[in-house]
């Protein structure tokens, strides 16, 4: 095997992707992707070097994390796509692009009037179910922009709209967690 | 033809000698230690035959020590002096112990982590652990007849970083070479799941003596892993003999009581309530200093509504672990039971009605967890055969992050992150011309740096002067595999680079273990010279062995080159080896320790192609 060849293969500045040899889509096999990242660490992982010399057990710490972090952002859909469309060259800009159609923001605003008017654990499922409904809906469409219609600069639209859900989904856990004490 | 053999990473090729590894359970309550014997995991019992390790130290003025029964029994006579539970003490300041009213001991406020004043000085929860591990450690070196080549500690799943660190400190002391601190409910996870061969999602239950854990685990073909945990790490059984101890306390219409009065009515307490799960009611009598006699009996029914909220105070945490987990109770599939106080029908029955599913049982509550970390120490060891692969990834517990304006808490790795984890997060200065800035590490949930724990202060110095909000500084976490952390800070806008890396060390820093050190050989008449060159000679021989291991199964992947200079860099150590230098060695393994980097980054890249390559051809 030449050396040089399996670096350029997973160097750490090629794409998530490359790391677990998955197609760059939004659409992922999750088993794949599962099987892919439990193999490499079993490969990788600390545990397999804890009796080896430092320079291992250093490079086993440094690809286990980039492991973990590659397959973090593949598995949630928001990171995932913002992971792809900027390998196509596409800032999803969550920080500073905030322009939202007004009945998107309209409907956003909506959520939250019920996010407060939820007071026990029943009103926080039915909002959450309702959610991921439309996070689902969503998902599709970004499916459809980024792995069909290869329409980047509409796909960070839809994203940037996952991502306001995705907050959204956040505060009903802290709204579940302020229900506990 | 014959078939090439191609092994594992991390063992080695030729058969080696056994290492002797074990699994130490370092509880509130009682301690034991576990090793793997003709692939069985056992717990090793004292020369009595006990297999449990009550952890109780106490401290005589002759500088001597008594530890586990004879110190458990003697608790009521130098209760000032007679440590118990003193896990509730690691990593933690005295504002953050619970019940400093009813504990008898003389408290030291040290920046850091609480002191206890005894008869034979100040001591650190830290130096008390150790004298438990000590005995541990001295229990499986007679048992297994040689040197402990390494330990895994296990610490509650919720345990932060101070109290993580403290417990390996309290390792280093006692002079084990710690391979890992396990979380306590993935021990559990481990023994459970490998002797059921069990798949699917589970959850842990562990509520110990002092601290409570629920972990939700995915267990499938052999990974073990965690997708969530929380707990409560000031929760436990001790706080179930509390109430009963307060009960006990207004029912027979107690005056104040003195520290040995308190002692003997919390030790008749925990009786009680241990009584209590296999009798409809329990006696509780004694005769105090005073000359007072209590005389009580206490009902299922009364103690059970006494200790009501403190069972629903378990099952937050167990919602919030399910809910970060993104699941319902219907998703799981059993739930393990963990911990001597899951024993409490009561716990049992409110466990049950939550998860709608009679809880497991089937392995002993108070030796599981060492059970589970005896395996994981044996696989560490590099002891594992062949064939019998599996793997543990487990999470942090707490968010980490930093203090930024306002005093707001800026999270930069989330709870339930799979470690190890790194993130780094960009921040800058807020004044024009600030040349330094000062960094505010803190591990906890909530929004104000004031209710999270704060774990470092350090300062990045040497920022080049610049208008404000020019700067970038750059503030990286990094979280190995025992959940430990480091911190580090980088200016790099002007080219002119300062940065700066800490581990928290809570006011015990290296200068402090060695001190311990020294003062534990020379109660032992050791020398620590000759102690410092057996270490280094062990360390460098593990080295060698590995570094063999390592040519053996991926020299392939070496220039000629390459594979000289490692090899010179080997001959060197093995020639000092016999010396008596422990520095010259030191400095031979430190050489070969970076003659061996390249080839550690090629073998793990030669490993992920290795993984990818066996996946498609599965595939197909």
């Amino acid at each position: 095997m030449n050396a040089g060849a399996a670096k350029a293969l997973t160097s750490p500045s090629s794409s998530h992707f490359e790391l677990f040899g998955l197609p760059a889509a939004f659409s992922i096999d999750e088993l794949m992707l599962e099987k892919a990242y439990r193999d490499i660490q079993s490969q990788v992982h600390p545990d397999r070097f804890a009796h080896a010399g430092d320079a291992e057990r250093r490079a086993s710490l440094q690809w286990t994390t980039r492991v973990n972090e590659a397959f973090q952002v593949l598995k949630n859909p928001v990171s995932r796509a913002r992971h792809l469309l900027e390998l196509h060259g596409i800032d999803v800009a969550f920080e500073t692009n905030t322009a939202m159609p007004p009945e998107f923001l309209m409907q956003q605003m909506e959520l939250r009037e019920k996010l407060e008017e939820a007071k026990d654990a029943k009103g926080l499922d039915d909002l959450r179910k309702n959610l991921l409904s439309e996070r689902r809906s969503l998902e599709t469409q970004v499916a459809q922009a980024i792995d069909s219609d290869k329409n980047y600069k509409g796909a960070a639209d839809l994203v940037r709209k996952l991502q306001f859900l995705h907050r959204f989904d956040e505060e009903i856990d802290e709204a579940y967690e302020s229900l506990d004490g | 033809m014959a078939l090439l053999q191609i092994s594992e990473p991390g063992q080695s090729q030729a058969p080696h000698e056994h290492r002797l590894a074990v699994g130490i359970d370092l509880g509130t309550t009682n301690s034991l230690v576990a090793t793997m014997r003709s692939g069985v995991a056992t717990v090793l019992p004292d020369a009595h035959g006990r297999p449990l390790l009550p952890s109780v130290v106490r401290y005589f003025n002759n500088g001597k020590t008594e530890i586990g029964y004879a110190a458990q029994s003697h608790q009521a006579e130098d209760p000032k002096n007679t440590i118990v539970s003193v896990k509730r003490f690691m990593g933690r300041g005295l504002k953050d112990v619970a019940h400093v009213e009813s504990t008898p001991y003389d408290f030291v406020d040290a920046p850091g982590m609480v002191q206890i004043r005894t008869v034979a000085g100040v001591k650190s929860p830290v130096e008390v652990s150790a004298e438990i591990l000590k005995v541990l450690r001295e229990r499986s070196e007679l048992s297994l007849g040689g040197n402990i080549s390494g330990a895994v500690i296990t610490v509650p799943a919720y345990f932060d970083d101070a109290q993580r660190q403290a417990t390996k400190d309290a390792g280093r002391l006692a002079g084990l070479n710690v391979l890992r601190l396990l979380n306590e409910p993935t021990a559990a996870a481990i023994a459970y799941g490998l002797d059921n061969a069990a798949e699917g999602i589970y959850a842990v239950y562990d509520l110990g003596g002092g601290t409570f854990d629920i972990s939700i685990l995915k267990l499938s073909k052999g990974v073990f892993e965690v997708v969530a945990t929380s707990g409560d790490s000031m929760l436990g059984g001790d706080d179930f003999d509390q109430r009963l101890f307060c009960w006990v306390v207004e029912q027979a219409k107690l005056p104040p009581l003195g520290p040995k009065d308190m002692r003997l009515l919390q030790v008749r307490s925990r009786e009680a309530k241990e009584y209590l799960t296999f009798h409809g009611d329990a006696p509780i009598t004694a005769r105090l200093s005073t000359g007072e006699f209590v005389d009580l009996k206490i009902d299922t029914e009364t103690f059970c509504s006494i200790t009501q909220t403190l069972v629903n105070k378990t099952l937050g945490p167990v919602r919030k672990a399910l809910r970060d987990a993104g699941l319902t109770v219907d998703d799981i599939k059993g739930v393990v039971m963990v911990g001597g106080a899951t024993r409490m029908p009561q716990v049992q029955r409110s466990v049950g009605e939550f998860f709608r599913r009679a809880p497991l049982n089937n392995l002993d509550p108070d030796k599981v967890v060492a059970l589970g970390a005896a395996m994981q120490a044996n696989v560490l060891a590099g002891n594992k055969p062949q064939g019998e692969d599996w793997l543990l990834l487990d999470v942090i517990p707490l968010s980490l992050g930093i203090e930024t304006m306002g005093g707001l808490a800026e999270k930069i790795l989330p709870r339930n992150t799979t470690i190890p984890a790194a993130r780094a997060q960009e921040f800058t200065t807020f004044k024009d011309g600030q040349t330094g800035m000062s960094i505010h590490v803190v591990q906890g949930e909530r929004e104000l740096v004031a209710d999270c724990r704060s774990l470092a202060r350090f300062e990045l110095k040497g920022i080049p002067p610049m208008v404000a909000g020019a700067a970038r500084i750059r503030v990286s976490f990094q979280v190995d595999a025992d959940g430990l952390l480091s911190v580090s800070a980088k200016e790099s806008t002007s080219g002119a680079e300062a940065s700066v890396t800490v581990k928290p060390s809570y006011g015990l820093v290296d200068a402090d273990i060695e001190r311990m050190l020294r003062a534990s050989f020379e109660h032992a008449k050791e020398d620590v010279h000759s102690r410092a060159l057996t270490e280094q000679r062990v360390d460098g021989q593990r080295l060698l062995e590995a570094t063999r291991s390592a040519l053996s199964q991926d020299g392939r992947l070496l220039s000629d080159e390459q594979r000289k200079a490692i090899e010179q860099s080997m001959q060197r150590l093995e020639k000092l080896l016999p010396g008596m230098d422990h520095r010259a060695i030191k400095h031979a393994a430190d050489a070969l320790n970076k003659a061996t980097e390249d080839f550690a980054e090629q073998r793990m890249d030669a490993g992920i192609k290795r993984a990818l390559a066996g996946r498609k051809i599965g595939s197909l």
